[in-house]
């Protein structure tokens, strides 16, 4: 039951091994150049566990002391992780024990794949979800650690290999756009998302795209349901007459 | 290392609750063993569509389009890996050549 599960979870987590191979190391190699030794690196990978809040806090840590700063600069950088929350409510509900991990450990990877990968046939979903989760936090300690161990010896060109985590967003945006007939929620998140990022610039941009994201979607919320409703009724073709003119009353 | 182990551990302890609250924080409001209200159910329906978007944007966020190489190495890269999900759909092909591509890019050709 449990191998089966791990069989089933490592090939959806490939890309993230790859990504934080690179992306951890090189934390591990930066914290270890600024005097913070292995340890160090361990506990944060372990506990923080997100990355672009743990390369932010190299700054802080090579800084005055400021934790009450440094609580909620992560508090704004993490925000988006609310939004996984929100979405995972469903799949978590019936998670039972493995519950507290898989929140714990939901960073951006693990949530994409989370919500996006189904297991296969007789492989149990909690264990499936759980060794994704792990199997990234795992990555990522791991790769963290190598790095402020023995970062400064390995030297060949890995420029450009941390695009492979934007390439595994793409890829899951692009799967779910093929399994939906309406692209509503899609083009919202990415429309608000550029807009806010013209408007306020790539640091401080994710607060005001989260809150135009939300109002959006719910504003429009009818409009957005009878879409997922036609979504799922497209076999009936009975019902698609009534559903077209009832979206015309919306419009 | 600037900091005393004292106050480095309080700021890893500080930065893990942060995040920790970002990411628990829905799970508390909403409790599994009670109702939840449908717009929040409704949310949770359309929102992994919106945030996807979100995250690709945010990986990109870097990228000046005014400034040489205008961008182009990202629009390329994506543009394959865009190419090769709709025609194969392989997960693990499509991220490899995307990110092949994107590296040949940088480091050679547009760099």
């Amino acid at each position: 039951m449990k191998l089966r599960a791990l069989r089933a979870a490592f090939p959806h987590t490939v890309p993230v091994l790859t990504g934080f191979s690179f992306l951890g190391m090189a934390y591990g190699i930066l914290m270890a150049s600024k005097g913070y030794g292995v340890g160090w690196t361990f506990l944060m990978s372990l506990f923080v566990f997100a990355g672009s809040a743990q390369y932010m806090a190299i700054t802080l840590l090579t800084a005055a002391f400021n934790p009450v700063y440094a609580f909620f600069l992560t508090l704004m950088i993490n925000a988006r992780h609310l939004f996984y929350g929100l979405s995972l409510l469903e799949k978590f509900r019936e998670a039972g024990r493995f519950r507290p991990y898989l929140i714990f450990g939901l960073c951006d990877e693990s949530f994409s794949i989370l919500c996006s990968a189904e297991p296969p046939e007789g492989v149990d979903r909690n264990w499936f979800m759980f060794f994704i989760t792990l199997l990234d936090h795992s990555y990522w300690v791991l790769a963290s650690v190598a790095g402020g161990l023995l970062g400064s010896l390995l030297s060949f060109n890995t420029r450009g290999l941390d695009f492979v985590l934007t390439a595994l967003f793409v890829v899951i945006f692009v799967s779910q756009w093929k399994s939906q007939k309406k692209h509503g929620p899609a083009l919202i998140g990415v429309a608000s998302s550029v807009a806010c990022l013209l408007l306020f610039g790539p640091d401080r941009f994710i607060v005001p795209a989260m809150i135009a994201i939300l109002a959006i979607l719910l504003v429009f919320r009818e409009k957005l349901q009878v879409a997922e409703v036609e979504s799922l009724s497209v076999t009936e073709t009975k019902t698609l007459p009534t559903e077209t003119s009832s979206e015309e009353v919306v419009k | 290392m600037t900091l005393s182990p004292l106050e480095t551990v309080l700021i890893v302890a500080l930065m893990a609750l942060a995040t920790m609250t970002t990411r628990f924080l829905p799970f508390i409001l909403f409790p599994a063993d009670k109702e939840t209200h449908p717009y929040v159910t409704y949310l949770g329906k359309v929102l992994p569509y919106a945030v996807i978007g979100l995250l690709v944007v945010y990986c990109l966020k870097g990228v000046d389009i005014l400034a040489a190489p205008h961008g182009l190495p990202e629009a390329l890269a994506i543009g394959v890996i865009v190419a090769l999900q709709l025609w194969k759909g392989n997960s693990l092909v499509s991220i490899g050549a995307g990110t092949a591509v994107y590296m040949v890019l940088v480091q050679g050709i547009l760099s």
